[in-house]
């Protein structure tokens, strides 16, 4: 479960101070996905670095699976992340000289000594990852080689190799054409339900929105509405607007 | 080293570039630094096997430094030395450049070394001359004057026979040959036209209790063997000019290995922010980038140490260059540990990478 309690963030900008985050709240429970959309610059991108602990906001707090995410030195909040949180960034952002596998394998090798998971263990875990997100034959394959959606792919798959609690998502869909974006909003609903994972996805693709569990809307720096996905699609529309 | 492996392979081309720059910094160091060793052999190879506790010099004139040349050290120099506490004994060398000239009409310019027959302040492998009117050669006067065991040679009018040839010895890049002090004086004093010197120097065994009060009473320099080299003239403005560029050579290497990795490091900037964000430690990051230049490094210097040994060997005899541990492997692992202390400058980076930077980041 993820947990933002009355989260403030500031930035300095000149003499001034602008308001990211104005006091924000939300509960993501696991296996449900809820979603921020809201126009460019309304503070998602500070919410959702919050969320992933990327950023330490001045006022509130965030909880990852119950655990304070705030006060902890850098390697602690370091091995937060490694250990309950999944990241997938707008951009795959895989590293040049790794196979589809080993950037999955890599995700063993981030602490100051390996886990407890066996070299072995570790590449059968990636090797059915890969085979999860479609890509079972791209394994061999570095990113040059690979397609923005299979990048993504991989991105995805990279989020889940330490068996996240928490499953943060950055407009993954933004550099896609429209059916491979689908095609990945639905993996990411799919291991979200399979793999039990409090999701948080950022997105401004409106296609999708129907498909989340809760869809909240950010305004400069408010988090102002809040739904079920149940809802009309067209009412959130209006407000986002 | 997950990373750090596979980017050594990934990016081969630009490791095999700087991993060739350190091969053939090495070389250079490894030449210089053989040279340098076949240099100060050349000029001290006959002083090094003296096992004493302190050589005495005569206490240089007025705006004079410490010289073995210009040395004369007196018999009651001797004495004193020879009476003081803590001294066991005190053994008298005579040294000289002379012009030698063999029965063959060879002719070498040498240093004629004089000492007493019963001489014991050097290694027992080297032959001393027992009976006045005997010299013992070096190897390299023997080669220089191609004479043989019982043949004359004549120094400055007068004869002398061949007892033996010991070890190659050179002092001040000249063949030594050992003749008996009372020759030696003798000779000295005609080549110089002015009374006998007693000797150039006193070799001591054992430590006087007041090195300096002594060195004062007797109007001497005293020294350990090896800070006595420092006296040899040619040897210390040689060995302080290939000193000097080997310690620059050495710094050279240690910059350029820093400029690489940094440059290198700056490149993977956006790389490393989105490890951070994956949950990379900082001590992982950190034992990739000095494991990556460690490898680099290691093969770069392990490749230049072995082509210098086959270009040593390669060598004729006559250049005066040694192939040792102390001229590759030292000035290798000082490459290994300047060039990591290189790569340590660009860690700054590592650390300094934001992980927030990952979210706008736009890699492949």
């Amino acid at each position: 479960m993820i947990e933002l309690r009355d989260v403030t963030l500031t930035y300095p900008d000149g003499d001034g101070i602008v308001t990211a985050i104005n006091g924000a709240s939300l509960t993501v429970q696991p296996g449900a996905i809820t979603a921020i959309t809201g126009p460019s610059g309304s503070g998602k991108s500070s919410l959702l670095a919050a969320a992933s602990t990327l950023i330490s906001p001045q006022g509130g707090s965030v909880l990852i699976d119950g655990v304070v995410a705030s006060g902890h030195s850098r390697s602690e909040t370091a091995l937060l992340r490694r250990e309950k949180i999944g990241i997938v960034f707008q951009q795959p952002n895989l590293i040049a000289s790794l196979t589809a596998l080993e950037q999955l394998e890599l995700m063993g090798h981030l602490g100051s000594t390996s886990t407890a998971r066996s070299r072995s263990e570790t590449r059968v875990k990636a090797t059915e990852l890969l085979a999860a997100v479609g890509l079972d034959g791209k394994a061999h394959k570095r990113p040059n080689v690979l397609s923005g959606g299979e990048r993504q792919r991989v991105n995805i798959a990279r989020a889940f190799m330490n068996d996240p609690a928490v499953f943060v998502v950055d407009e993954p869909t933004s550099s896609l054409d429209q059916e491979r974006g689908s095609a990945i909003i639905e993996l990411i609903i799919a291991l979200t339900r399979s793999r039990n994972v409090a999701t948080l996805l950022v997105t401004h693709d409106r296609t999708h929105l129907p498909l989340m569990d809760a869809v909240l809307t950010m305004v400069d720096g408010n988090l102002s509405v809040h739904r079920e996905a149940a809802a009309d699609d067209e009412e959130w529309m209006l407000v986002d607007s | 080293m997950f990373v750090a492996w596979r980017d050594l392979g990934f990016a081969r081309g630009r490791f095999a570039l700087i991993a060739s720059v350190v091969l053939l910094i090495t070389l250079l160091v490894g030449f210089l630094g053989g040279l340098t060793q076949g240099l100060a052999n050349a000029n001290i190879s006959a002083v090094t096997p003296f096992e004493a506790d302190r050589v005495v010099l005569a206490e240089p004139a007025e705006g004079k430094t410490l010289s073995f040349t210009d040395s004369r050290v007196s018999e009651q120099a001797a004495t004193e030395w020879a009476a003081a506490s803590g001294v066991e004994a005190v053994e008298p060398l005579g040294i000289v450049v002379s012009r030698v000239t063999a029965a063959n009409d060879q002719e070498q310019t040498a240093s004629l070394f004089g000492v007493d027959s019963s001489f014991t302040s050097i290694s027992p492998d080297q032959e001393i001359p027992t009976e006045p009117g005997t010299v013992i050669l070096s190897e390299r006067s023997q080669e220089a004057l191609k004479v043989q065991v019982g043949d004359q040679i004549n120094v400055f009018g007068d004869s002398f026979t061949v007892a033996g040839v010991s070890r190659d010895a050179q002092y001040s890049h000249t063949g030594v040959i050992w003749m008996p002090l009372t020759d030696w004086q003798s000779t000295v004093a005609k080549q110089t036209a002015s009374p006998a010197p007693f000797a150039t120097a006193l070799i001591v065994q054992g430590v006087p209790t007041d090195a300096a009060a002594l060195d004062a009473q007797a109007k001497t320099v005293s020294n350990p063997v090896l800070l006595s080299l420092m006296a040899i003239e040619s040897f210390k403005s040689e060995i302080g000019s290939l000193a000097m560029m080997l310690g620059l050579l050495l710094g050279i290497s240690a910059l350029v290995i820093g400029a690489f990795f940094t440059v290198w490091t700056i490149q993977r900037s956006k790389e490393i922010a989105v490890l951070k964000a994956l949950g990379a430690s900082t001590s992982s990051l950190v034992r990739d980038a000095l494991g990556q230049a460690f490898v680099v490094l290691v093969i770069g210097v392990g490749l230049g140490i072995g082509l210098t040994i086959a270009a040593g060997a390669a060598l004729p005899a006559a250049v005066p260059f040694v192939i040792s541990p102390l001229t590759t492997l030292v000035p290798g692992i000082a490459m290994v540990v300047l060039g990591l202390i290189g790569a340590a400058f660009a860690l700054g980076s590592v650390l300094k990478a934001d992980p927030l930077t990952a979210l706008n980041a736009s890699n492949s």
